[in-house]
């Protein structure tokens, strides 16, 4: 029936004109209303491969976006989706006068922040340096090896972790070689932001690099010539060509990097904290899972999650304001 | 930001052998040497902890104890597979994390293909409304309460479906699928449908075959994340015999470092000894398959990232 749909694209535009005399006295949009139906007519069979997929998107990400209503209304397990009784900002203010809600958010703040500045520039200066690695199977090797850890369950990487800083595992054995008492590192609130940063690093820093690399090919070999000429020494030519060269790259990751800002690690936090180190431990995330899963406080927990979305979200679309102002790359 | 055709290897060629005629300075030959140091480190840094988590596998319990397994196996024994590999649980939960991972990836790639493709459909109307849909999501999300709340009156909680379909669709992946798409030739399409193929002949028979590369690639990506998925299953699933495997090492770690918190204060000291080996051979187990097929699937995993960020 509808066989050479592809082959005319404009055709919508090209049948609108013809069909639109017969009906412009009875519709006041005629055009809108007869370009959707003769492009539900045409491209039916493409319109029906989206109907499985947009159901996903609207059950499992929209409604409970929708969901979050339950911050503002009493939710009781077993009862509506959307709440039972309008309780206004009840909880909002519940964990605005709570001191463990500032703590998380203070946790949230100072863990995002420190994993920001370190896994941030990490592999940017891996890259720099894989590509200053001439032969190519020597920085192959370098490469595979350094992305190994981001294919490893984060249930691995803390079991691992658990491994290591245990007391007698490889750090308290290197701590006991040189004479000092073994230390419980996941027992001790003090510990924790440097184990969780490292080790954050040590996941991600490799897998990183990949976009700076495919980056970095890009950049023309004529500029660093032409720096060259100007008399521009290697450090000069990395300052001046390399690094404007992978601005964008950068532009872009930084964003993305804030946009999940708030969202620190949340499964690794869950599997590495405990009642011990929960003062600098706990972020905002882990908390909601606790309040609201653990404890069944699911009002309470959504209005903080509320929160916290928003919270990302903003900073998302500020970062990409922003940098669309200061350096012209965004994304979108 | 960056197009295909630039991602390509070949493009790099010209510029090595203008570096290479200049004589390299004192400064710079330093430069190497420290480079090289630094790099060696990081592989080092990378690998230390699996050599060290392998050693433990196969290392006693006295000798994990008495903190002397580093790098090589202290007391050489294979007990701690033999009784992990004996743990019907941990046979079960395998087991479980397999047909997860398999069942997932099926919808996952059924559902993110179809979607791709309709995308990728640059005449379509309302295409630009199906992108924001799917991309609004990479920025907003309801949270975990809604999403809890909502699956456990979907009545999916200690069902398979409570792991996969709430993560069917995975928006990164949809955009590298969508890239891939439109990279296609229209050409080929507009003659299949000239031969009377309809819009599903099209994509069954001419863009999925030509296609393999990147359906490969996203079978990949969804069956790792898959199989390294832990938190839906540890929310929805009550029962021990539904748990994947990533679960059941969760519940190791839980029971060596009180990370339960609530209910498991009191892990004595034999136990948490106990877990300290049964660890590492779980952990060696779970992470075989992957280890195994990494040096093969690697490069497939960077293409699919770098054909992502042509769309950034």
């Amino acid at each position: 029936m509808s066989t050479p749909r592809t082959l005319d694209p404009p055709s919508g535009a090209r049948a609108a004109p013809r069909s639109r005399p017969g009906r412009t006295r009875r519709h006041p949009h005629p055009r809108n209303r007869l370009t959707w139906r003769r492009a539900v007519r045409r491209d039916w069979r493409l319109y029906s491969l989206v109907i499985a997929p947009l159901l996903f998107f609207a059950l499992f990400r929209y409604l409970p976006m929708i969901g979050n209503i339950i911050a503002v209304r009493r939710y009781e397990p077993g009862g509506s989706l959307f709440g039972d009784e309008w309780v206004g900002l009840h909880y909002f203010q519940m964990f605005w006068s709570d001191p463990t809600f500032w703590q998380v958010f203070t946790n949230t703040l100072i863990l995002g922040g420190l994993t920001l500045l370190f896994t941030f520039p990490v592999p940017i200066i891996l890259a720099l340096l894989l590509n200053e690695v001439r032969t190519t199977s020597v920085k192959r090797f370098v490469q595979s090896v350094s992305y190994l850890p981001h294919f490893l369950s984060i249930v691995v990487v803390a079991a691992i972790i658990t491994q290591m800083l245990d007391s007698n595992g490889v750090v308290n054995q290197a701590l006991h070689a040189v004479g000092h008492a073994p230390i419980l590192f996941l027992q001790q609130p003090g510990w924790f932001r440097q184990i969780y940063v490292s080790s954050e690093v040590w996941q991600t820093a490799g897998w990183g690099t990949i976009l700076y690399l495919a980056a970095l090919t890009t950049i023309d070999g004529q500029l660093y010539e032409q720096a060259r000429i100007d008399g521009a020494n290697r450090w000069q030519q990395t300052w001046h060509v390399t690094l404007p060269g992978i601005r964008p790259t950068m532009v872009t990751l930084l964003i993305l990097n804030i946009g999940t800002f708030m969202a620190v690690g949340f499964e690794k936090i869950l599997l590495l904290e405990n009642p011990l180190t929960y003062p600098t431990a706990d972020v905002i995330s882990t908390y909601l899972y606790r309040v609201g899963v653990v404890s069944g406080s699911f009002s309470y927990a959504a209005a903080i999650g509320l929160f916290d979305s928003l919270i990302g979200l903003t900073l998302v679309i500020s970062a990409n304001y922003l940098s669309r102002r200061l350096v012209g790359a965004s994304l979108w | 930001m960056v197009t295909i055709s630039e991602l390509r290897p070949g493009r790099k060629a010209p510029a090595p052998p203008a570096r290479v005629r200049i004589k390299p300075s004192r400064g710079y030959r330093v430069f190497q040497v420290v480079n090289a140091v630094i790099l060696i480190g990081v592989v080092v840094a990378t690998l230390y902890p699996f050599v060290n988590i392998l050693a433990q596998s196969f290392s006693s319990e006295s000798a994990i104890r008495q903190g002397s397994v580093n790098l090589i196996p202290h007391g050489f024994n294979l007990t701690t597979y033999k009784t992990v590999m004996k743990d019907s649980t941990f046979w079960t939960n395998y087991r479980n994390t397999v047909e997860y991972t398999v069942v997932a990836t099926f919808i996952s790639m059924v559902l993110t293909t179809c979607y791709a493709y309709v995308l990728s459909k640059h005449h379509l109307k309302g295409r630009s409304v199906l992108i924001g849909i799917a991309v609004f999501t990479m920025f907003f999300n309801g949270g975990l309460i809604p999403n809890y709340v909502l699956v456990s009156q979907l009545g999916l909680r200690n069902t398979l479906w409570a792991i996969v379909l709430p993560n069917a669709i995975n928006v990164f992946n949809l955009l590298v699928m969508k890239a891939f798409f439109e990279s296609l030739p229209g050409e080929l399409e507009e003659a299949a449908a000239v031969d009377g193929l309809t819009t599903y002949g099209i994509l069954w028979r001419i863009v999925l075959p030509l296609s393999k590369a990147v359906i490969a690639t996203m079978i990949l990506f969804y069956a790792v994340s898959f199989w390294n998925s832990w938190f839906s299953a540890f929310l929805y699933m009550d029962r021990s015999d539904l748990f994947p495997v990533t679960v059941y090492l969760r519940n190791l770690i839980a029971g060596a470092t009180g990370a339960g918190g609530m209910n498991e204060g009191t892990s004595s000291d034999t136990s948490l000894q106990v877990a300290a080996s049964i660890q590492a051979v779980t952990v060696v187990l779970t992470v075989i398959p992957i280890l195994s097929i990494y040096p093969f699937i690697q490069k497939y995993f960077v293409s699919g990232v770098m054909l992502g960020a042509v769309k950034g």
